[in-house]
């Protein structure tokens, strides 16, 4: 018998056997769709709670891999912001790097209606918003024009935005900086973090600020380098980029560049126990789906005894016999597992639980993981056929004439 | 004797031995010999309990022999494996059951279908067609679509030959083939079934209690207590007689009721 007319026969029995007993079949196979349903569930939601820690993560320390670069006079020296952001840049361009922004941190007054109050004033370039994720909701983040302004552009926190009476954005609604130089800020983005509530901070362009701020605060910002690199590259950047800085920086000016992003601290895998106790969960899940398969199988084999000795007194061998048993086993779940999957995608993919288990701080909501989907059908169809083993091996055991004489 | 060439099944001094769950060993069959040909028709008569499904088990490549030896087609069969039993079993042998054993849930058409996914080649890629041709030769093509539910059992049986047949076998086993039938409805079958046979140039094998289906084969052969003997004759007086002797059958199928008890399981 070649092989090809045998394959294709075991297809159409499998097939067959299945239409017949589509009830049973529709019965056990509920419990492998919920199963494989929950295991894709369980790993796709597992990313989206992935996805949004590393969000977080990336909220304060930027993506991965973000390199951290500040220079300072050995001997206390204010170094000129400009000359450093210059040495800063001509690295950057040099190993073309396409995301880097100045971070730095200064303390800037100003004038509400209802008096003065000093706001934690972050230093930025336009590539922050990026590299940190900076959730704008009202307005919009820095852009190419802002640079262009007189009036420096502020994106500030809620809490600045609540003080301004929540002024309608359109109207390019003003704060004033600097209660005694009269610098006024147009407003054009307003961030939201949860945490932040009652605390006042603002970002602003630090070109736009060196420009309006006065010798004394510039002497109090300590100027910072952030870039965004490949994580495959950043170890080996790291030396680079401090040498070629402190080269164009000269003599007596220390320059640090390390990583800070999330990525720096985990050893091997930081999602690693999430990863773990999820799969944990799955496997429990698919194994009681897979008890509850072989269960049915086996008592609805013997239900077939008859068939099974009808077919090997035809010519059926024992071997083909199994393999029929345990195809239809596999076949069956492995229709299970695509209903399961995309039960699960339709679950995963649901606005609200994404909403639910992403703590609404997702921006880059991931896809439907692709290894989830080929995990669900792996894992159905590995159920498949271990609950087709024990069955298929008492279908072999049938003695032929007892069954059908009976 | 025939000639060694023509002969499909020869059983040669086969015993069967079953262990007692005491340890005794049952003498089921005892030192039986037959041979078939191609075209023969045989008829093995038996009481219930007299080793016929063993002997059908046997004849069936379904068991082995305690001993002595079981040739098809001049091959002995005592070396084979058990997977080119099944082989040699699909090709060659046809089976037809006395309650049919049609698949519930397929139509007439996939039972006739069933042994040629066994196949290979043309008998496997055309097997609808060959399967429809079958139908039509026991005269139940309009019926192919039909559900074997709603088939009377004539056709039913009609059916079951059809399968038997339809992979051509040189060898078939006809098990009570009438058993589940009114008289009138079995011989028509039983018609069929040798003309059918005689065309196609199958040896046919029938194991039955009734005697006017024996008697339709042109051999005949009485199971008595595992002993497998020739009569010479078949129905008359010798129909009546005491067991033991040669020529004597079991009771005529009038007086039994066309189900009989089924045979002890062993």
């Amino acid at each position: 018998m070649s092989v090809w007319s045998s394959l294709v026969g075991s297809v159409v029995e499998a097939a067959q056997e299945l239409r017949i007993h589509r009830t049973r079949v529709l019965l056990s196979l509920i419990g492998v769709a919920v199963a494989v349903c929950a295991i894709s569930s369980v790993v796709g939601l597992g990313a989206i709670a992935e996805q949004a820690m590393r969000e977080q993560n990336e909220k304060n320390g930027g993506r991965a891999a973000t390199l951290y670069a500040s220079a300072y006079s050995s001997d206390g020296a204010v170094l000129d912001m400009v000359d450093v952001s210059a040495a800063f840049d001509a690295a950057a361009t040099r190993y073309s790097i396409d995301y880097t922004s100045r971070n730095a941190y200064a303390q800037q007054s100003v004038q509400y209606a209802d008096g003065t109050s000093v706001v934690d004033t972050t230093l930025v370039d336009i590539d922050y918003g990026t590299m940190h994720r900076v959730d704008v909701t009202e307005g919009s983040w820095f852009t190419d024009l802002d640079t262009r302004r007189l009036a420096p552009a502020l994106v500030i926190n809620s809490t600045v935005y609540q003080r301004l009476g929540s002024p309608d954005l359109s109207t390019h609604p003003t704060l004033q900086l600097n209660a005694d130089t009269d610098v006024v800020g147009v407003i054009v983005g307003v961030t939201h973090r949860a945490y932040e509530e009652g605390y006042e901070s603002m970002y602003i362009l630090a070109d736009a600020y060196t420009a309006v701020a006065s010798p004394e605060a510039l002497s109090q910002v300590s100027p910072n380098y952030e870039l965004w690199v490949p994580e495959d590259a950043s170890a080996e950047l790291v030396p680079l980029l401090q040498r070629d800085i402190a080269s164009a920086l000269g003599e007596g000016v220390q320059v640090d560049v390390n990583r800070q992003d999330y990525g720096a601290y985990g050893e091997q895998d930081f999602f690693g126990p999430i990863r773990l106790l999820v799969g944990g969960v799955a496997a429990l899940v698919l194994l009681l789906g897979a008890l509850g398969l072989v269960n049915i199988s086996l008592v609805t084999v013997r239900q077939r005894v008859r068939e099974i000795g009808i077919r090997r007194s035809f010519g059926a061998t024992a071997g083909r016999v199994f393999f029929a048993v345990m195809m239809e086993s596999v076949v069956a779940t492995l229709v299970a597992g695509v209903f399961g999957v995309a039960a699960a995608v339709a679950i995963v993919q649901n606005p609200t639980v994404q909403g639910w288990i992403g703590q609404g701080g997702i921006t880059d909501t991931p896809a439907f993981p692709l290894d989830a989907a080929v995990l669900g059908l792996l894992a159905a169809t590995a159920v498949g056929a271990l609950a087709g083993l024990l069955p298929a091996l008492v279908a072999v055991r049938v003695r032929v004439i007892d069954a059908i004489r009976f | 004797m025939r000639a060694v060439t023509t002969s499909i099944l020869r059983l040669d001094g086969v015993t069967r031995t079953v262990e007692l769950p005491d340890g005794a060993a049952l003498d089921i069959l005892r030192g039986v010999d037959l041979e078939v040909s191609v075209g023969d028709h045989v008829s093995i008569v038996g009481r219930s309990g007299s080793g016929k499904t063993t002997l059908l088990n046997l004849l069936g490549l379904l068991d082995k022999p305690t001993s002595g030896s079981i040739y098809f087609d001049g091959v002995s069969t005592d070396s084979l494996s058990s997977r080119s039993r099944d082989r040699t079993r699909g090709r060659h042998v046809g089976f037809i059951f006395q309650q049919f054993n049609l698949l519930a849930g397929r139509t007439a058409l996939e039972n006739v279908v069933t042994p040629l996914l066994y196949a290979s080649g043309k008998q496997f890629w055309r097997r609808e067609k060959l399967a429809l041709e079958m139908l039509d030769r026991v005269g139940l093509g309009h019926r192919a679509r039909s559900m074997p539910e709603t088939l009377s059992g004539g056709e039913q049986q009609r059916v079951a030959i059809a399968r038997a047949l339809v992979r051509g076998p040189r060898l078939i086993l006809a098990d009570e083939p009438t058993g589940a039938l009114d008289i009138e409805t079995g011989a028509t079958v039983m018609a069929l079934l040798d003309d059918v046979a005689e065309q196609s140039g199958a040896a046919l094998i029938t194991i039955t209690h009734d005697i006017n289906v024996a008697a339709l084969a042109r051999r005949h052969y009485r199971l008595d207590r595992g002993v497998l003997s020739a009569l010479a004759e078949l129905g008359g007086a010798a129909l009546g007689a005491a067991p033991g002797i040669a020529s004597v059958v079991s009771p005529p199928a009038a007086l039994l009721p066309s189900s009989a008890p089924k045979e002890l399981a062993r």
